[in-house]
C-alpha cells in the first residue's frame, strides 16, 4: 500500500501550477474487475485526485452513465471489501484516493473496521452522497482519528447558514455540485454558476472542487479561477466505455 | 432478530411509542428513520417539513381534507361483518372496507391528503412512484381534482402485470414513465421519482405513497392513513360495543397497515398482526418479507429493515402483488417489530391466492392480491381463538389483479 499525499495539499500543488486540480472518477470493477488496479494507476498519472466508486444497486444521486457502471461492476462481483484488498495490493501511486459510496455498503461493512480497512488501503477520503450532515457523526467520529476526511456537498440550493455549516465540518475539500440533478448531465456554467461557487469559496477554509456535469475543456477553462478543482466523473467512465485511453482523455481536459 | 434495538430498552421505546413521542425531532422512531439523502433534497426536505408541521393541524386544511374524503373519497368506508367467513373461521370478522374507497384502494387516503399539501406549498408539479398501480391512479386522480399536472414512475414488470392501472392513469391526465432501470419494480420507481424530484426540488412536489422514505414522509403518511384505523375503531364499538381482540393488515411499504394499527396501538388488549408477502419460499430474492428475513440498513432515505446480501447491495424480491413486492419497509414498522407490539407474519404467493378465492366465494367480494395477504393469517388466528373477534384491513380491491388471476386461480389447473 502506499498512503499518498494528503488531499488538500495534492489539490493545492495543482493549483499552484495554475490548476485546477482534476479528480477523476472510477466505477471500481467497471468495466471489468481485471482492469482496476491498472486503470487507477493510468488515471493517477494524469489526475490529481482518484475517486473511486463502489457500486451500489440503488444509485439514486447518479445519473444513467454510472448507473450502467455500477450494474456491470456488481455483476462482476465488485463489492468494498474487494475494493479496499486492491488498493492495499496497489503500489506507486502518490495520487490521494477517495472513496465515493452510498451509505447502506458502508454500514453493512461496519463502521466501526471500516477506517481501519481503509486506512490500510490508503484512502484518504469519503464522499457519501446520501449522508446528510446531520446523520454523519457516527462515521465522522470513526474516520477523524485516521485522519480521513468526509468531505461535504454544497449545492446551488444551499442556504448561506447551512453553507457556513458545510463548508466548516468538511474535511479534505469542499465538494460543490454544479446543478440540481444528477450526475452526468451536460452544464453550460453560467454565469449564476461561477457566482454560486465563488460564494462557496469564500465561505470555505479548505479547496472547493465542482463536479456533476463537467465533461469538456470549455467548461473547466471556464470554472478556472473560480474553484481549486474539477471533479470529471461520467464523461470519464463514458470514456472507458467507448475504449479510450483514460489518461490521454483526463490530460485533453486540461489547458 | 439482528436489531440494534435489541439492545437498548423495549419497554422505554413502547412507552415513547404509545404516548406518540415518535418521530422525534430528528424524525426517528427509536433508532430507525431519519433522512438519508443528497444535500440537493435537504432544503426541500426541511420545507415539506415544515409544511406538514403548519399545515396540518390548521382548521382550514382540517376541514378542506375533511370534505374531500367525504364528498370526492367516500369516507367514512364501511365496515363489514363477514358472515360466512366468521362461520366458518369460528371467530367473528370484521372488514373495513378500503376497497370501496374512491380509485379502489386506502391509497387515496394519501394521495388527496398530499396533493393538498402540495397545492398549499405551491408545487407546480407532482412526481409519484407506483408498483401496483394504486398509489399512481390515487395520486393521478388527486391532482386531475386539484388541477395539478402529475408524472408517475413505473416499473416497466409493474406496467405489464398491472396494465389496466397504467390505462387509468392515463385517461386522469398523468404521464406515466416506464422504468427500465434496476428490477424495473417499486424500487427502481421510487430511484427514479427520487431522480427527477433531485432535478428540480423547488417546483416539484414528491407524493411518496407509503410510510417509508426520508423524514416527514413516513410520518406524514401515517397521519394521513390514520383514519383508517380511527373510523374502524369509533365503528366497531359503535356496532359490537368492544374493541376487536385482534387487527390485521397486509405490510409491503406499510401504509395500509400503519394507518390500521395507529388508533389502536394504545389499546393493550388489542393484538396487532401485519402479514408480509412470503412469496415462494424463505430464501434470498423469494419473497418480500423484510420484517422476517432483512437487516437494518438504508434505502430510499430511511433506516429501517431491508433486504440485502452481505455486502449491503439491496435484494431483488418477489410476491405475486406488485404493491407488496419492494425490499424495505416503514422504519416505524421496524420499531414495532422491535419493540414487539405488532407480531409479524408471512403469507405465500399461493396462500394469499386462496385468500382471494375465499372472500370471493365466501363474501362477494374480490379483494386486492396484496390485501389477501392478511386473510391466510386471519384465518389461522380465528381458528386458534374461537369466538373472539378480529378486524382485517382489506385495503383494496382485486378488479386490477385480473391478468394475474386469469394466469393463476382461473387456470384449468388451478380449479
Amino acid at each position: 500500500m502506499s498512503a499518498g499525499v494528503p488531499l488538500g495539499e495534492a489539490i493545492r500543488a495543482a493549483t499552484a501550477k495554475g490548476g485546477p486540480a482534476l479528480v477523476a472518477y472510477l466505477t471500481a470493477g467497471f468495466p471489468r474487475r481485471e482492469s482496476f488496479r491498472g486503470h487507477v494507476r493510468a488515471l493517477a498519472s494524469a489526475a490529481d485526485v482518484i475517486e473511486i466508486g463502489v457500486p451500489f444497486t440503488d444509485p439514486m444521486a447518479d445519473g444513467v452513465t454510472i448507473q450502467r457502471a455500477s450494474q456491470t461492476a456488481l455483476a462482476q462481483g465488485a463489492s468494498l471489501r474487494w475494493i479496499l484488498a486492491e488498493l492495499q495490493a496497489l503500489e506507486g501511486v502518490r495520487a490521494p484516493r477517495l472513496l465515493m459510496s452510498y451509505l447502506n455498503p458502508l454500514l453493512a461493512f461496519g463502521l466501526g473496521r471500516l477506517a481501519e480497512g481503509a486506512a490500510r488501503a490508503g484512502v484518504a477520503g469519503f464522499i457519501v452522497p446520501d449522508l446528510p450532515l446531520e446523520e454523519s457523526a457516527e462515521l465522522r467520529s470513526a474516520l477523524e482519528p485516521r485522519g480521513i476526511a468526509l468531505v461535504q456537498m454544497v449545492t446551488p440550493l444551499t442556504g448561506p447558514e447551512r453553507l457556513r455549516a458545510l463548508c466548516a465540518a468538511s474535511r479534505g475539500f469542499v465538494y460543490a455540485v454544479t446543478m440540481t440533478g444528477t450526475t452526468g448531465r451536460n452544464v453550460a456554467v453560467p454565469d449564476e454558476v461561477l457566482g454560486y461557487l465563488d460564494r462557496v469559496r469564500a465561505s470555505s477554509p479548505i479547496p472547493v472542487c465542482a463536479g456533476f456535469g463537467i465533461r469538456s475543456r470549455t467548461q473547466v477553462e471556464r470554472l478556472t479561477g473560480h474553484v481549486d478543482g474539477v471533479v470529471v466523473g461520467s464523461a470519464l467512465v463514458e470514456a472507458l466505455e467507448r475504449g479510450e485511453d483514460p489518461a490521454a482523455w483526463l490530460q485533453a481536459l486540461r489547458a | 432478530m439482528n436489531t440494534p434495538a435489541a439492545a437498548v430498552d423495549a419497554g422505554r421505546l413502547l412507552a415513547d411509542l404509545i404516548a406518540g413521542r415518535f418521530p422525534d425531532a430528528r424524525g426517528r422512531f427509536g433508532p430507525f428513520g431519519g433522512r438519508y439523502v443528497p444535500e440537493t433534497l435537504m432544503p426541500a426536505l426541511e420545507r415539506l417539513e415544515r409544511g406538514v408541521r403548519e399545515q396540518l393541524p390548521t382548521r382550514g386544511f382540517k376541514e378542506e381534507l375533511a370534505g374531500q374524503l367525504r364528498s370526492w373519497v367516500g369516507r367514512p368506508t364501511p365496515l363489514t361483518f363477514a358472515d360466512r367467513l366468521s362461520g366458518r373461521w369460528g371467530a367473528r370478522v370484521w372488514l373495513k372496507r378500503e376497497d370501496l374507497a374512491h380509485t379502489g384502494a386506502h391509497k387515496i387516503n394519501n394521495a388527496m391528503g398530499q396533493a393538498l399539501l402540495a397545492k398549499r406549498l405551491g408545487a407546480k408539479r407532482v412526481v409519484a412512484e407506483t408498483g401496483a398501480g394504486q398509489h399512481g391512479v390515487a395520486s393521478a386522480a388527486a391532482c386531475a381534482r386539484l388541477g395539478l399536472p402529475c408524472t408517475v414512475y413505473m416499473g416497466s414488470i409493474d406496467m405489464e402485470r398491472q396494465a389496466p392501472n397504467v390505462g387509468r392513469m392515463r385517461l386522469l391526465g398523468a404521464e406515466v414513465v416506464p422504468v427500465t432501470s434496476g428490477d424495473r419494480t417499486l424500487r427502481a420507481a421510487i430511484d427514479e421519482a427520487l431522480r427527477a424530484w433531485v432535478s428540480d426540488p423547488e417546483d416539484t412536489y414528491y407524493l411518496l405513497g407509503s410510510v417509508v422514505g426520508p423524514h416527514p414522509y413516513p410520518y406524514l403518511v401515517r397521519e394521513l392513513q390514520s383514519v383508517i384505523g380511527r373510523e374502524a375503531r369509533e365503528q366497531l364499538l359503535a356496532s359490537s360495543g368492544a374493541l376487536p381482540d385482534a387487527v390485521i393488515a397486509c405490510v409491503g411499504g406499510g401504509s395500509n397497515s400503519i394507518g390500521a394499527f395507529h388508533a389502536f396501538v394504545p389499546d393493550a388488549t388489542v393484538e396487532l398482526i401485519g402479514v408480509e408477502a412470503g412469496g415462494r419460499g424463505a430464501g434470498l430474492g423469494e419473497n418480500a418479507a423484510t420484517i422476517a428475513f432483512g437487516r437494518p440498513g438504508v434505502l430510499h432515505g430511511t433506516y429501517s429493515m431491508l433486504l440485502q446480501n452481505e455486502d449491503g447491495q439491496v435484494q431483488e424480491t418477489h410476491s405475486v402483488s406488485a404493491g407488496l413486492d419492494y425490499p424495505g419497509v416503514g422504519p416505524e414498522h421496524a420499531l414495532l417489530a422491535a419493540v414487539g407490539r405488532v407480531r409479524y407474519e408471512t403469507a405465500s404467493d399461493e396462500e394469499a391466492l386462496a385468500g382471494v378465492r375465499a372472500l370471493s366465494e365466501w363474501e362477494g367480494i374480490l379483494p386486492a392480491l396484496e390485501s389477501a395477504h392478511a386473510l391466510p393469517a386471519a384465518e389461522r388466528w380465528a381458528r386458534s381463538h374461537p369466538g373472539r373477534s378480529i378486524l382485517v384491513c382489506l385495503s383494496g380491491r382485486g378488479d386490477k389483479d385480473m391478468s394475474t388471476l386469469e394466469r393463476t386461480l382461473l387456470e384449468p389447473a388451478h380449479r
